[in-house]
């Protein structure tokens, strides 16, 4: 669930797609540069991409007694590294702001920067620890995809406590009262797409090794977990 | 059944049971508005936090009623799992009609397992 249309104040709005910008001038040059060095690849990019609408738009209950929506950025992260799920991020985003109601245009720079460029860039950190740690690839994936998309809901709470810091407890108090409302909700869906995104990349390892190889998320001579 | 396909359901199942919890054990109850969105919520939050602040820009196209919203989610669903499906038949496809290569040849290699390369 990202901010709402109109929901950060003017100063605020500006401030994070300033911040958010060069990551996804960034992202486009890595992607153009993905594209060129590995045009087998362009299909695979589509299918993160694709992963990331279907996610973003799966209204799923929480325990909490309210909806949140997972953000699907771990994958695209994993396989084609944090600058290029940024565009792909965004583009989200953009669908949901333009057609949608959801999200905003105005409110895209702050969104983007917590789904498209936090989110990715933690899970991203996640999954790479994990298999520094020596885990294995599947219990990577899950710590990357769950860390993504907590992380992103974390940040979202950030951006709306510094913009509306609580009158009595300051930016600490806000921070509580957005983190119950964004990120504890976000918990379960958490687990959710991290299970979710473990099953695409058993899917992928099955149907596209040779993808994940040259990706190096596989290592030559088959299953590296 | 082989073991990795009922992995696969078994990780389906979990991701509904993770979807249906909520629901049965009945975590809406006593919420003004049951399974309400975390955006909505927030907007309250601010309205509490901040009473003045009012929203200074509005979307540029709001979808005329709830139902057509739910269309334009289910329409952004559908692309995406359309491509998802696309993409995973094109791969088991392209697996499927790959050239048999030495090493499916090899004494005690199975046949039957072209869809898993490299072996286990």
């Amino acid at each position: 669930m990202h901010i709402a249309e109109g929901f950060l104040p003017p100063l605020h709005a500006a401030a994070w797609t300033v911040a958010a910008a060069p990551f996804v001038v960034h992202g486009v040059v890595r992607l153009n540069r993905q594209l060129r060095e590995n045009p087998e690849a362009k299909l695979l990019l589509g299918a993160s991409g694709a992963f990331c609408f279907v996610l973003s738009a799966l209204k799923i209950p929480s325990v909490t007694g309210s909806c949140s929506h997972p953000t699907g950025t771990g994958l695209g992260a994993i396989l084609f590294r944090p600058p290029v799920m940024t565009v792909l991020g965004t583009i989200t985003l953009l669908f949901q702001a333009l057609l949608l109601a959801h999200g905003g245009l105005t409110t895209l720079g702050a969104n983007a920067f917590s789904m498209a460029v936090v989110g990715p860039w933690a899970g991203y950190g996640a999954y790479a620890l994990t298999r520094r740690l020596g885990g294995g690839l599947l219990v990577a994936v899950f710590a990357g995809a769950f860390t993504a998309d907590l992380v992103t809901y974390c940040v979202t709470s950030a951006q709306l406590a510094l913009a509306f810091p609580d009158p009595a407890g300051g930016f600490a108090g806000a921070l509580t009262k957005f983190g119950a409302i964004f990120a504890v909700t976000q918990i379960p869906l958490a687990v959710s797409e991290g299970l979710l995104t473990v099953l695409v990349v058993r899917l992928l390892r099955s149907t596209s090794a040779a993808e994940l190889i040259r990706l190096r998320v596989l290592k030559e001579g088959g299953v590296a977990s | 059944m082989k073991r990795n396909v009922v992995v696969n359901l078994l990780l389906l199942a979990a991701v509904a049971a993770l979807a249906v919890l909520p629901l049965v054990i009945g975590a809406g109850d006593g919420h003004e508005e049951p399974f309400a969105g975390a955006d909505a919520q927030a907007e309250t939050a601010i309205a509490e936090l901040a009473p003045d602040y009012k929203p200074w820009f509005a979307s540029l196209y709001e979808p005329p009623s709830g139902e057509i919203e739910s269309a334009m989610f289910a329409l952004q669903a559908a692309i995406g799992a359309g491509f998802l499906g696309y993409y995973f038949g094109v791969a088991r496809t392209r697996n499927r009609l790959r050239p048999v290569s030495a090493a499916d040849l090899a004494p005690g290699a199975d046949r039957g397992g072209a869809a898993e390369p490299g072996g286990r």
